[in-house]
């Protein structure tokens, strides 16, 4: 009884989630997918350090910090491009853009540099 | 061998320090036409420039070297295109003159017409040293080579007069009229261009101007440098462009000076023949020069010396005498005597150039021992062989034992008349070095008792021979080794070195001099006073005895066997024996190998996972793009009028240009590089980046609004 009403709870609540999450703006799902995508890359990394050793650790390092840096970026992108934010009501998402770009070309230089 | 070894340096410290005051000239010997060849070697056939052909082919004639290298064609085929040039300087057209006069190449005579003329234009306008040189010099060779020119110079006197302008008042020359400093091979090299004026004046040249000249040259020779052995030279400070210069160079030009000179002049110059023979050793001394030019000088200037009065007899019987002193070197083959092998002394006299002397004998003058200046008169006459031409004494003076001694020869000539033509320099000093077997004998060594100084144990040495002895002592005992020392003749021998040495087991050394006491050589070790000194090492020591000198013909350096030593222990405040130094031979021997030591290579996983994790991390863009599929992305917002698309296009390439650059960093650029293409292409995307995106901006605005 108790795991059924359990189970059906839990699938009561993906399913609001789902419908809440299926009103969200396009582009925002855009950026939720190119998050998802960076932070799967980094695992598989991880996955493979774990499996074969970290030698060349410089290497893997990069390779997965610009993963995850590339996720953390977005993640700002994401809060500033939001609508409902409120915070960055008056930041246009272009702006907000550009300094995704930015960041990114700064964070990708640094990870070169690192790579060896 | 190191036995041979101490003998050596004692020897070669011995030959210098008596070669100080008196020294031994050898002339010009095989070694010398050996080493011209080696000097002098053609490339490709030739020597290079005409004055090297020069030199090397003037070396080889006056050495009278018969192999010599055949440059012929190619020396012949040098001259003739230097001839026939009429660019040729001055100086190539009297070294191609020179060359000619050695190898007589076949050449018209009208090709020394037109050269004569040349040479006579350049003549007039000559205004430095070296100009009038070759001129003078090349119409010099001219009129060797043909009759049919006519070189004669109608205005001797006029060139006489400028090249005497030159001169100055210590008898050197200047080299040019703006060059103020004065040289001894400007000298020379004007001494013998005014011997070729002298030969080229068709009415003679006034004999006030040989005068003067004359006296020149004496002047010239007052300022001869001179060295302890009797050897002199003309030093040169000056150096030219062309750098060569030195005494040797100024001592070799000055001679020939003074030799052409003399061929062509009727005056008489009295140079002093002390000087003549200074000059002769000095050239003999240099031995054999390293260079090609520098035999070239010595070999020149030692012919002009020999040559000095064949030449004047040719052209002015009369005046030989005048002029004297041809140089006669007095040579020893050998400067040690073994009196036990009973080596007999002999003397050789010849010229420089090694060709034989007039008649005459050596006497043996006076013997000085070496060290002392005590000297023993003799005035014995060697006995000339006449079959190797060498003067031998047959049996050495009874004073004369093994040891260091100088002899002193003087030349006398059978003729008198030749005492004027030939410089011998008077007593002519030489070292010489007598040796022998040196007789050891009542060689023992012994064991005393301490306070009685009764013979505990004793045993006859065989010297020089094996000997074994094997002895013991304690600490209140001695040790007294002894030995006499006889030279051939009888008299007692003093060494100059003769050590005892006791080695212990560990290796530490203790050397003591044998001190000797009139005729006999005694060593005493008191041990009760050297325990110290042996830092109380009881134990075996080994004993060795060395005795050198550089006459004595059998110095050795032996073991004589083994002593027992019983030293007392050592109290706590005694010194330590000194640590051993390594084997000398090993300080220098190949130190140990290094071996460098590499971070072992870390494992690497197969290249198969790796590879398929290289696909795998492909998968997660691939559900990117799947994703972006599904939630039906599009490219409506891309501006569609000309000008903002091409910015935005512009935008993606600019943003596409940056990665392609950090794989090139990547790759193979370094930092610096790209960081500034980084700073270039930065600019360029914050341009078309702020383009695009204010026009994305106000589209959107435009929207909102509407």
């Amino acid at each position: 009884m108790g795991k059924s009403s359990t189970t059906k709870d839990a699938q009561a609540l993906f399913q609001s989630l789902r419908s809440a999450y299926t009103a969200t703006p396009t582009n925002l799902k855009i950026i939720d997918l190119y998050i998802v995508f960076a932070v799967v890359t980094a695992v598989i990394q991880v996955v493979y350090m774990a499996l074969v050793g970290s030698f060349p650790f410089n290497s893997f390092l990069s390779g997965v910090l610009s993963c995850v840096g590339t996720a953390v970026l977005a993640v700002s992108l994401r809060i500033q491009v939001n609508k409902e934010n409120k915070e960055f009501k008056d930041l246009p998402p272009e702006r907000a853009f550009a300094d995704f770009v930015l960041c990114n070309l700064v964070l990708h230089l640094v990870i070169m540099n690192f790579l060896g | 061998m190191a036995r041979k070894l101490g003998f050596l340096v004692v020897a070669a410290f011995l030959v210098l320090a008596s070669i100080c005051e008196s020294a031994i000239f050898n002339p010009v010997s095989e070694s010398h036409r050996s080493a011209a060849l080696e000097l002098f070697s053609p490339a490709d056939g030739s020597f290079g420039s005409l004055e090297e052909t020069y030199e090397a082919l003037r070396t080889f004639e006056v050495l009278g070297i018969e192999k010599k290298p055949d440059v012929k064609p190619s020396a012949c085929a040098s001259v003739v295109d230097t001839l026939r040039s009429t660019s040729s300087s001055l100086k190539d057209l009297f070294h191609a003159l020179r060359v000619n006069g050695i190898l007589k190449c076949e050449l018209k005579d009208e090709a020394f017409g037109g050269i004569e003329s040349r040479l006579k234009d350049s003549l007039n306008s000559a205004n430095s040293l070296l100009d009038f040189y070759y001129t003078i010099g090349g119409l010099k060779r001219i009129k060797d080579q043909t009759s049919e020119v006519d070189v004669n110079l109608g205005d001797a006197d006029k060139v006489f007069r400028s090249i005497k302008a030159l001169s100055q008042s210590d008898g050197r020359w200047r080299f040019s009229s703006n060059n103020p400093e004065s040289s001894n091979a400007a000298a020379g090299i004007a001494l013998e261009a005014l011997a070729g004026v002298i030969s080229l004046a068709s009415p003679e040249i006034d004999h006030s101007l040989l005068a003067t000249l004359k006296s020149d040259i004496g002047k010239l020779f007052d300022g001869i440098e001179r060295y302890d052995d009797g050897a002199c030279y003309f030093d040169e400070k000056l150096v030219d462009a062309s750098g060569h210069q030195g005494p040797l160079s100024a001592s070799a030009s000055v001679t020939r000076g003074i030799t052409a000179f003399a061929a062509v002049t009727s005056e008489s110059l009295n140079l002093p023949g002390e000087k003549i023979l200074g000059l002769a050793k000095f050239f003999l001394g240099i031995g054999l020069p390293g260079s090609a030019k520098d035999l070239y000088y010595q070999i020149d200037a030692l012919a002009c010396l020999e040559n000095i009065r064949q030449v004047s007899t040719v052209f002015f019987l009369s005046r030989n005498l005048l002029l004297g002193s041809i140089p006669l070197i007095l040579s020893l083959p050998a400067t040690v005597l073994s009196v036990t092998k009973k080596d007999q002394l002999k003397v050789q006299v010849s010229s420089v150039l090694g060709s034989s002397a007039p008649p005459l004998s050596v006497k043996l003058m006076q013997i000085f021992t070496s060290g002392s200046k005590d000297a023993s008169i003799i005035d014995q006459k060697l006995k000339f062989d006449p079959d190797n031409s060498v003067h031998v004494l047959e049996t050495l003076p009874t004073n004369v034992d093994v040891g260091k001694y100088i002899f002193s020869f003087e030349i006398i000539f059978d003729d008198p008349e030749h005492k004027k033509n030939y410089a011998t320099g008077g007593r002519t000093k030489v070292p010489i070095h007598v040796t022998g077997v040196i007789k050891i004998n009542n060689a023992e060594i012994a064991i005393l008792d301490s306070d009685i100084g009764s013979v505990e144990a004793q045993k006859k040495l065989d010297l020089p021979g094996d000997n074994a002895a094997a002895l013991s002592a304690n600490h209140l005992q001695k040790l007294r080794m002894s030995f006499g020392l006889t030279t051939p003749f009888g008299h007692a021998f003093k060494p100059h070195q003769a050590f005892l040495k006791l080695r212990h087991e560990s290796g530490v050394e203790h050397i003591f001099v044998v001190g000797n006491t009139g005729k006999k050589f005694e060593i005493i070790l008191d041990f009760l006073g050297l325990v110290e000194k042996f830092f109380y090492l009881s134990g075996k020591y080994d004993i060795q005895l060395t005795v050198g000198d550089s006459v004595m013909e059998n110095s050795f350096l032996q073991p004589l066997g083994h002593i027992e030593l019983d030293l007392p222990d050592a109290p706590e405040k005694a010194a330590r024996p000194p640590p051993q130094l390594v084997d000398p031979y090993s300080r220098y021997g190949p130190k140990a190998e290094i071996n460098h030591i590499f971070r072992a290579p870390d494992k690497r996983p197969p290249r198969e996972l790796s590879l398929a994790f290289s696909g795998l991390v492909l998968l997660p863009l691939l559900g990117f793009l799947a994703g972006l599929l599904h939630l039906r992305a599009n490219l409506k917002n891309f501006p569609k009028s000309t000008a903002p698309a091409t910015f935005a296009v512009l935008f993606h390439l600019g943003i596409a240009a940056v990665l392609v650059l950090y794989a090139l960093f990547w790759f193979k650029l370094d930092l610096f590089t790209t960081l500034k293409a980084l700073g270039l292409l930065g600019i360029f995307l914050m341009f078309v980046g702020h383009k695009t995106l204010s026009h994305l901006a106000s589209t959107s605005s435009k929207l909102k609004s509407a």
